[in-house]
């Protein structure tokens, strides 16, 4: 944090050295895989040979064969496609959750930084308690209110997982805010939207970055997690959460469909996560000037 | 004022406040139920009169601030009102509905932690002692990959090679009043195993960077080029200071096995309180979703604020201070 007193310019003259080429192998494993889920997720309607909730075939749980890759689920519906159709929606939805947690969570914290005084006390105390409670459970009361449904969802799991981005993004920018490049800022009487877009934003900006990809995981596993329990993502939209609900059942007599959808949750997560290690360590790297 | 005293005044009087906040949001799930539940608890034939009965009941008449008042007392006297369930045959009391359940889950988490924490501390420390070994490597990949998992995977792995591939257990845990220990302790194997490989690889985790975090201090250096053997440098110097990082990362595991628990019990269908608080959401039941939210919330308030208070009262610095 010390060297970045010259501000923004230096950073991003930095950032420039983080490139693919000094990826680590797990790191670029983990890119190829994501790259790979968002091909899927972009085109699904053109890769899935069936409709999301196209009863397809008159067999229920009918086996793999040539017209079903992975067989049929409970009501004849073609399990390739909705793993296909599932990238989409688990991804789509995990996606609008971070995004709309990192508006409010990251621009509430930079204010609350560079503000200070009785404005930041009030916010972070009110923080504190949304965060006294478990976010799952927190989840659950929520959505026993308002109901199931993927925009209470986004909008429950956004506005609790803000509380997080609101907590590292006030850090950060409290460290910023400290600098004499901002007090300087101030002097001369720059407005408040002007410090934080082009003197504190920058400067936070690795951090966000990686934050960004651990509250994906989170958001993605939440919502998962939900649909499992039968009170996320409701069906006939195709989840991968649901799905492993779905085929839960069947695990008892040797079916083992449910680690389809379950692994497909495991290695996109466990991809996001390599990558933002190899991040973390070369923002880390690239702070102390190596 | 002693400086360790006055901090954990502070620390009890801000669980309090937490405590007090969220009663006042477990509160509140009733405020913003639509205006016509009433009727869709007490079903279509509820005449005027009954839904206004239930109304007087739930305190639906009252201002905000005294209805808060009655309930939070009802709630410290142990009664936590009536579930929404069947309500227009036989009301039931929550408590009767919620406290079995936790006595099944209090069961299950204390075996749970019995069993994970001293592993998880012995795979942190030696972690950190063989850092960057092949060892290491190996404990943290496992670790890692554990974590960024969903708990319902990890669950279904072990039913998987436990139940299905290995028929050695039962893939649903179900109690009943009947069992003795051995037979208790046999149904609960499966959900005891994969909460604890859960918690194991965040506790390790923490475990191992708070160690080395210790290790890499000047005062643990100092030691070590002095001389000092190398047992005594981990047991008079690393450990103590150590203490208070290795409390809070217990208690942030178990906070957590709060959550676990409930898709775990959902996996294995086990009796506890995170299914019936699922079930509960389902049904939009919300005096059982207040009543399990309180408990779950408490737990993990309570959990928190007494390793707040035990790496505070072990802490070298603050035990010293003049």
């Amino acid at each position: 944090m010390q060297n970045n007193s010259q501000g923004a310019p230096a950073v991003s003259r930095r950032r420039r050295s983080l490139s693919i080429a000094s990826a680590s192998l797990a790191a670029r494993i983990g890119m190829i895989v994501v790259l790979i889920y968002l091909l899927v997720a972009l085109f699904a309607p053109f890769l899935a040979p069936f409709g999301e909730a196209q009863v397809a075939s008159s067999i229920p749980y009918a086996p793999p064969d040539g017209t079903f890759l992975l067989g049929t689920d409970q009501l004849g519906r073609d399990q390739f496609s909705r793993l296909i159709y599932g990238a989409r929606n688990s991804m789509g939805i995990a996606l609008a959750t971070t995004l709309i947690s990192f508006t409010v969570g990251g621009l509430v914290g930079v204010i609350s930084a560079v503000l200070g005084g009785w404005v930041d006390q009030l916010i972070s105390r009110l923080v504190d308690v949304i965060m006294a409670i478990p976010q799952l459970i927190f989840a659950l009361i929520l959505l026993s209110i308002a109901g199931s449904s993927i925009p209470n969802l986004i909008l429950i799991i956004a506005l609790l997982d803000s509380t997080r981005v609101f907590r590292v993004s006030r850090s950060v920018a409290m460290n910023v805010a400290a600098m004499e490049f901002i007090e300087a800022a101030h002097l001369r009487g720059e407005r408040l939207p002007w410090i934080i877009r082009r003197e504190v934003l920058p400067n936070i900006m690795p951090t966000l970055v990686a934050e960004f990809g651990l509250r994906f995981c989170f958001a993605f596993l939440t919502i998962s997690a939900l649909s499992f329990l039968g009170l996320g993502i409701q069906p006939p939209t195709a989840d991968w959460g649901s799905m492993v609900r779905e085929a839960s059942a069947l695990i008892a007599y040797g079916n083992l469909t449910l680690f389809i959808p379950a692994g497909a949750i495991a290695v996109l997560t466990i991809s996001v996560n390599l990558i933002v290690d190899w991040f973390l360590d070369k923002a880390s790297g690239l702070r102390n000037g190596q | 004022m002693h400086p360790l005293i006055r901090t954990i005044l502070q620390r009890l009087a801000l669980g309090g406040i937490a405590l007090f906040a969220v009663s006042v949001v477990v509160f509140s799930a009733l405020e913003f139920l639509p205006g016509d539940f009433a009727t869709s608890v007490l079903g279509r034939n509820a005449t005027p009169e009954t839904v206004e009965a239930f109304r007087d009941e739930l305190g639906l008449n009252l201002p905000p601030a005294e209805r808060y008042l009655g309930w939070i007392g009802g709630v410290l006297r142990g009664d936590l009102g009536h579930s929404f369930a069947g309500r227009a045959f036989t009301p039931r009391a929550v408590s009767d509905i919620v406290l079995p359940r936790l006595a099944n889950t209090l069961f299950l988490a204390a075996i749970t932690a019995a069993i994970a924490v001293p592993v998880a501390l012995l795979l942190g420390l030696m972690a950190a002692l063989y850092r960057n070994t092949r060892f290491d490597r190996i404990v943290n990949a496992a670790t890692l990959s554990t974590v960024a998992m969903p708990e319902f995977l990890v669950a279904y792995l072990v039913i998987l090679v436990l139940a299905v591939k290995l028929p050695a257990f039962y893939a649903m845990s179900t109690l009943s009043p009947g069992m003795d220990l051995t037979e208790k302790l046999q149904a609960v194997a499966l959900p005891v195993l994969t909460l604890s490989l859960v918690i194991i690889a965040h506790m390790m985790r923490m475990t191992r960077a708070a160690i080395i975090g210790v290790l890499a201090s000047p005062y643990i250096e100092m030691a070590r080029l002095k001389g000092v053997r190398p047992w005594r440098v981990i047991l008079r110097h690393a450990l103590p200071n150590a203490l208070a990082p290795i409390v809070n990362v217990i208690a942030f595991s178990l906070a957590y096995l709060v959550v676990g628990v409930v898709v775990t019990e959902v996996v294995f269908v086990y009796p506890g309180i995170g299914q019936t608080m699922v079930d509960a959401v389902r049904n939009r039941d919300i005096p059982v979703v207040q009543a399990c939210t309180l408990i779950f919330a408490a737990t993990y308030i309570l959990l928190n604020l007494l390793a707040d208070i035990i790496s505070i009262a072990t802490s070298p610095r603050l035990l010293h201070a003049k």
